[in-house]
């Protein structure tokens, strides 16, 4: 009688049962399970405890496997895989330093929630707790930066685990998953297992809306005569955004996103209003502080988009949709909670508002009006100059020559807002930046994931010279991939958002945000096989921009700008929302906002 | 004001680690925490106390029930429930002075369970006010050393244990 191991998939089922008996190595159990989720891409760096599954990696070309420079930048490039595709990335390091090397990225992908299964080699079992060579505890290191985590010690656990690990990463809020394999674990063999059925039982997300709720929050909708739609990263990670510009449209409420949710609506739409918060528009900041009724999407009421809590939204009821309970009612009380996924959410919303008929639109005209006065006094802007570049206007080319097509990561500080205010995303997953840990050093390798996954794409990385140096070294990964990666460092000589804080608030006392010694940029990219442009002038910034994307191969442009220049709007930190520094000859940040309290 | 929580978990190695450390990376303050194996071996009952209102106990189911290896959570706060802790009392006690503290265990219906010739070890179970009543008492005598498990607790009836301020958003 043939013996069929938890029934090995269907092909293996017509063949001999001696086949089901055979045994696997944890290694060939790792790719087959890889292959099973449907793995193309790993990015990754070796060493002596995953050193068998780099053997045996060799026998799977279905895999491609990207060998970075710092383990870092293998963590931030599966994270912007993930991000510009939507699948999950997939990271393998070693252990030890390998480990420890991650979890500045697992904290990344964690606060954006980002799906990543991240696989760390571990020291042999009978080793672990042994102060082993490169033996590190990266399960407790991990424990509250990554969505769930794993030590396997049983080589016949690994099929399960894995299958378990993309599934947490990938469904409900995504987020990262460790998997961490002691070395006798990869080595040693267990049956060929295929668990297509399997029960996480301390895990189940909800993600059907209760329909009471969404009739409520309907309800709400109508009864509302100044609602604002505030939508976050949940928007891009539902694939929600045309229900959201549904809804939007079917209510006739003005839309603002988070940084994250940048590109989940149309950024020239006219019932867009910008990015909110701390350099958020004037237009939002000022809807959300007058609004009524506040409806939040997938977002979870940073204190980056809320400002001083008191005077978030201060007459505004609340509908929050979440996949994730504990979101809601952290930092604000909610006055109408659905906890489920925004995309049948919003669906269905948008169906109930439908029956409604669009009589009762005509009401919404005079906050339609009121909105658009808000853009009109006081739109993002800047001084343009002929002497000077400034960088929003570099942003706004590298907007025109691509047609706001481009797949843009950012690396963190004043270019990346001056990225979010200038290059009007318009479609999702167009954007990579990393917003709740505001990780500098993301951005060179999330664009390495995105551009491995787009090949055909154009994939920009927006940087500061700061943040370009954090991870600089992937741009040999970038040359060895032949990744046609284009780089803007907008350089101002010192460390701007830093600089800028202690312009405004420390008296212009800068402590240390002088970068004056910083190499030659042009000739760093040329030594590691890459283009180097640079641009000194205005009138060179296009020519610099065009010459780049003709070229095949990553190139580093150099943009020297205006070291004096500021991001604003500005809400000081500590302020409301309902205070912003406007340009730099505000002194310090007005009212700007005439608050109305209904009675 | 204090709250009791009644957590289901897998039990696997270092659930308990991830779960203090969950609340106290997020600042929440464990009163007492006390774990054991269930009616099934695979899972794990953890009871603890918690200190704070209703909005950071919200906080803290919700928190809780993020986490994967946490199963279910039960919240006992308010409902009809057996209370129970169990705390060992080292007291000083010189030969001649015995008996007394012989009486006050009595009283409180307690144990000694060890004597030495200038200590004796007293064991007390019950609600927390009565092992902290007995406690108060022995003081005079001189307390060299006390061992508590943390308060643990079961909804009393069927219903409660089951289904009361269960806690699955």
């Amino acid at each position: 009688m043939p013996l069929f191991f938890l029934g090995a998939g269907k092909a293996r089922m017509t063949t001999s049962g001696r086949l089901a008996l055979k045994k696997r190595t944890g290694a060939q159990i790792t790719f087959d399970s890889f292959l099973r989720e449907g793995v193309e891409v790993i990015f990754g760096y070796p060493g002596g405890t995953v050193i068998h599954l780099y053997d045996e990696l060799a026998n799977y070309p279905q895999i491609r496997h990207i060998l970075v420079r710092h383990e870092q930048g293998a963590i931030h490039a599966a994270d912007g895989y993930a991000r510009a595709t939507g699948k999950t990335g997939v990271c393998l390091v070693t252990s030890g330093p390998g480990a420890t090397n991650i979890v500045t990225g697992v904290a990344t992908a964690f606060m954006d929630s980002i799906p990543i299964v991240v696989l760390t080699g571990q020291v042999a079992t009978h080793q672990i707790g042994n102060d082993a060579f490169q033996e590190a505890d990266i399960l407790g290191i991990t424990r509250t930066c990554t969505k769930h985590n794993y030590l396997v010690m049983d080589t016949a656990d690994l099929a399960r685990v894995i299958r378990e690990a993309f599934h947490i990463a990938s469904t409900g809020r995504p987020g990262p998953v460790l998997v961490d394999l002691p070395k006798d674990v990869i080595t040693g063999e267990a049956p060929l297992e295929n668990p297509e059925k399997f029960e996480v039982r301390g895990y189940a997300p909800v993600t059907m809306g209760h329909p009471g709720q969404i009739k409520l929050a309907v309800r709400e909708i109508l009864k509302a005569k100044k609602p604002v739609i505030y939508a976050g990263g949940g928007i891009i990670h539902s694939g929600a955004q045309e229900e959201l510009l549904a809804l939007a449209e079917q209510g006739q409420i003005p839309v603002t996103v988070t940084l994250l949710g940048l590109g989940g609506f149309r950024g020239d739409h006219p019932l867009f209003l910008g990015m909110l918060g701390m350099h958020g528009t004037y237009a939002a900041n000022t809807a959300v502080t007058q609004c009524d009724l506040l409806i939040a999407i997938g977002s979870r009421f940073d204190d980056r988009v809320t400002g001083k809590l008191e005077t978030f939204a201060p007459s505004a009821r609340i509908i929050h949709v979440d996949i994730d309970p504990s979101s809601i009612s952290k930092n604000v009380t909610v006055n109408v909670p659905i906890v489920g996924d925004a995309k049948n959410i919003l669906a269905r919303m948008v169906k109930i508002l439908k029956e409604q008929g669009d009589v009762w639109k005509a009401t919404r005209k005079p906050w339609l009006e009121e909105v658009r006065q808000y853009a009109a006094e006081h739109p993002l802007d800047y001084e343009p100059s002929q002497d000077v570049i400034k960088p929003q206007y570099v942003i706004q080319q590298i907007h025109r020559l691509t047609r706001g097509e481009a797949i843009v990561a950012t690396e963190v500080g004043q270019h990346q807002m001056w990225t979010a205010q200038f290059y009007r995303f318009t479609r999702p997953r167009t954007i990579l930046s990393s917003g709740g840990l505001g990780t500098m050093g993301y951005g060179l390798p999330a664009a390495i994931g995105a551009q491995m996954a787009f090949p055909d794409r154009i994939v920009f990385d927006i940087a500061g010279e700061g943040s370009f140096q954090m991870n600089v070294q992937e741009l040999a990964t970038a040359v060895q991939y032949r990744l046609p990666i284009k780089v803007a460092i907008l350089n101002n000589h010192s460390l701007g958002m830093v600089r800028q804080w202690q312009e405004l608030f420390f008296d212009k006392r800068y402590s240390e945000t002088s970068l004056d010694v910083q190499p030659d940029f042009v000739r760093l990219a040329e030594a590691y096989g890459a283009v180097g442009l640079r641009a000194e002038r205005p009138r060179d910034v296009v020519p610099c921009l065009k010459k780049a994307l003709s070229i095949q191969g990553p190139v580093v442009m150099d943009f020297i700008v205006d070291p004096e220049e500021n991001v604003f709007p500005m809400v000081p930190p500590g302020h409301g929302i309902d205070q912003m520094i406007l340009a730099k000859s505000d002194k310090k940040a007005r009212r700007v906002v005439p608050l109305t309290f209904p009675s | 004001m204090d709250y009791t929580l009644s957590v289901l978990v897998e039990n696997h190695p270092g659930v308990l680690a991830k779960i203090s450390g969950l609340l106290s990376g997020r600042g929440f303050n464990i009163r007492s925490i006390a774990a054991g194996e269930t009616e099934d071996p695979s899972v794990t009952r953890i009871i603890m106390v918690v200190a704070g209102d209703d909005r950071i106990i919200d906080q803290v189911k919700k928190q809780l029930d993020r986490l994967v290896d946490v199963i279910r959570i039960t919240d006992l706060t308010g409902i009809p429930s057996v209370d129970r802790e169990l705390a060992l009392v080292k007291v000083s006690s010189s030969v001649s002075r015995r008996a007394e503290v012989f009486q006050i265990v009595d009283v409180f219906r307690a144990k000694v369970v060890d004597i030495a010739h200038k200590s004796l070890t007293v064991e007390v179970t019950g609600e927390l006010g009565k092992v902290e009543a007995l406690i108060e008492m022995l003081k005079p005598f001189g307390i060299k050393e006390i061992v508590r498990t943390g308060k643990i607790s079961m909804g009393r009836g069927e219903a409660v244990a089951e289904k009361g301020g269960e806690s699955r958003a």
